[in-house]
């Protein structure tokens, strides 16, 4: 875990931190609980980018002069340094534009080898009316609606495995819910709303043993705590580079080298072919087969540069200094009368929650807690979070959330706190 | 700009106390829909306010009768309010001028000088208009009963009843 003094030389490292706090003489002051929504950067993540466009710019795997040459290299050490992060090999990575490309990508693989592309290895990849799809009730609508629409595609049916109402999932049901017809356990590693980690190993058993294949929305785990993919055995996972201090512009998808080999490609056009006539062509295997047009170089080297910082300031530090994080926010926000929380109310075990806290503030509506604490200097999300069935779950349209990164200072999460406490008293005058 | 200045006393007020919030009656199959009538639903994706606004000509005289329900912020709940109170049993040419004036407000950049004479209590959100990412919610209730209203007036067997839709043209939101 940091001591103050360290989590102040990790601010040091975020100059939009530090343009906030030179300001806060002046009057204004930002406290980002955002993070869930989008990260901030390190100053070693804008300066690699600046780098990679000052020195080495040039089109990657097509030139053949010498920049080009460098160009490739920089892109592909990436792949290694974002590889190495989550316990993958090389070829296993494959570049998006975000994580909701990466699923999409893996969904309409399922969908084009079930319309027969692909040839025979994509068999596995087949289904149709009778299989069936099971999500999680917590999921993104990036991992909710690709789903929907091979479901619609192929006849499948898709299946919800329920959450409790402490925001946990309900293994006991999906026990239950996945069978020997299910093609795919598609589900979140951590709620971006209720904060709640998942099981991850537990799930990846329970769909191996109906050899169903597993997707896994990594987007709230892999910037928050470390994570091993192929120690997981998930199939697949997707996060993306600007939750975990990266560029925007850049997502990537794991997938186990055997299944990307196999999967038909979702883009397809230029850089991902062997040969081309005007019938038809072959595909590069992956992860180039997956990796159509002009790649987004330079965030590539960017989101390596952020994950050198991650692992250099250490994953279980990072995890545990939000953990400390989250049960000062859940503490204190039970506290307050009016505010419920929607997720689990505490840490069961070390390493089962996030600092990601969603609350309702009985008879205040949620774009209305924001303003008031925006008015205030503190930065949090209102609305349905992209999980609207999930809101409805509990019965709301709409929470606050509050999400800590690793510069989360106890001072901001304590203003956090005290601000949320006059709410009520503002609006229910 | 104080936050209390955005969220006038009135607002909160009519947040509340929501004039003209009733069951809709479009979701209700046994009940008959009038001749002269119109129904929108609205939704705000980015924080999912939702609310539906029903328009009903009344066959004797063509004013209007407007019911409404919805879930959202205060500022979207009390702006349907107030409109509820402005529209309800009024000409369609009576409340153009003040759905013109509203959506002019709204776009004036806290600039705007309020008329309250023409808008009422619908002149206590001029602060709504330095939040861009407010103004949508202010504006949701009065684009369904724009929608609702023109659908309402297609057959009503009046001119002014189209002109009545002329504040149509301002479909920003
Ligand atoms: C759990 C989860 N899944 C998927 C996404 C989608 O990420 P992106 O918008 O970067 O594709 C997000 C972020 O909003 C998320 O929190």
């Amino acid at each position: 875990m940091f001591d103050a003094a360290e989590v102040e030389r990790i601010r040091n490292d975020f100059p939009l931190l530090g343009h906030y706090q030179e300001q806060e003489a002046g009057g204004r002051r930002l406290a980002y609980l955002d993070s869930g929504a989008t990260s901030q950067k390190p100053l070693s993540v804008l300066e690699a980018e600046q780098e990679f466009y000052e020195r080495r710019n040039a089109a990657v795997h097509r030139g053949a002069h010498q920049l080009a040459v460098e160009a490739t290299e920089a892109f592909e050490d990436a792949r290694a340094a974002v590889a190495g992060f989550v316990g993958a090999g090389e070829r296993e990575i494959v570049w998006a534009k975000n994580a909701t490309e990466a699923l999409n990508l893996v969904a309409y693989g399922f969908v084009n080898a079930s319309a027969g592309l692909g040839g025979p290895e994509a068999e596995r990849f087949r289904i149709g009316p009778g299989a069936n799809l099971v999500i999680t009730e917590m999921e993104h609508h990036a991992n909710l609606v690709p789903w929907q629409q091979v479901a619609a595609h192929t006849g499948a049916e898709l299946r919800v495995i329920p959450v409790t109402d402490a925001g946990r999932l309900d293994l006991e049901r999906a026990e239950a819910l996945v069978d020997s017809a299910t093609a795919v356990l598609a589900f979140t590693h951590a709620s971006n709303v209720l904060g709640t980690v998942n099981p991850a190993r537990r799930l990846v058993d329970l769909a191996r043993a109906h050899d169903a294949v597993t997707v896994l929305d990594a987007c709230q785990s892999v910037p928050h705590f470390g994570v091993d993919l192929p120690a997981l055995g998930v199939d697949f996972a997707a996060f993306s580079g600007h939750k975990m201090l990266g560029p925007t512009g850049i997502g990537v998808l794991y997938g186990r080298a055997e299944l990307l080999d196999a999967l038909p490609p979702f883009l397809t056009g230029g850089s991902m072919i062997t040969t081309v006539d005007y019938q038809q062509a072959s595909f590069m295997p992956a992860p180039q087969r997956f990796e159509a047009g002009t790649q987004p170089v330079a965030q590539a080297v960017g989101l390596a540069a952020a994950a050198r910082y991650l692992a250099e300031t250490g994953m279980d530090r990072i995890a545990a200094w939000e953990e400390h994080l989250a049960g000062r926010m859940l503490a204190g926000l039970q506290e307050i009368p009016g505010v419920r929380v929607i997720g689990p109310e505490e840490i069961g075990q070390p390493g089962d929650r996030l600092a990601t806290v969603a609350f309702d503030v009985e008879g205040v509506h949620a774009h209305d807690v924001g303003q008031f604490l925006d008015e205030r200097g503190i930065a949090v999300r209102v609305g349905h979070h992209c999980a609207q069935p999930l809101h409805r779950r509990f019965g709301v349209t709409a929470t606050t959330r509050a999400s800590a990164y690793l510069h989360t200072t106890e001072e901001e999460i304590d203003v956090l706190l005290g601000t949320v406490a006059e709410v009520r008293g503002f609006f229910l005058r | 700009m104080s936050l209390e200045q955005l969220y006038q006393q009135v607002i909160l007020d009519h947040a509340r106390q929501r004039h003209g919030n009733t069951v809709p009656i479009s979701g209700l199959p046994e009940v008959p829909r009038p001749p002269y009538f119109g129904h929108s639903h609205q939704v705000n994706p980015t924080c999912g306010d939702e609310i539906t606004v029903e328009v009903e000509r009344r066959e004797e005289d063509g004013r209007i009768v407007l019911r409404w329900d919805g879930q959202g912020c205060s500022i979207s709940m009390a702006s349907a309010s107030v409109l509820s109170e402005l529209a309800q049993e009024a000409k369609p040419d009576e409340v153009a001028p003040v759905m013109a004036g509203f959506q002019a407000l709204m776009h004036s950049r806290g600039q705007g000088a309020p008329d309250e004479e023409l808008l009422g209590d619908a002149a206590a959100f001029h602060g709504v208009s330095r939040y861009p990412a407010r103004i949508k919610c202010a504006l949701l209730a009065w684009k369904a009963f724009e929608d609702a209203l023109r659908q309402a007036s297609a057959d009503y067997p009046d001119e002014n009843g189209d002109r009545s839709t002329g504040a149509g043209r301002n479909e920003e939101d």
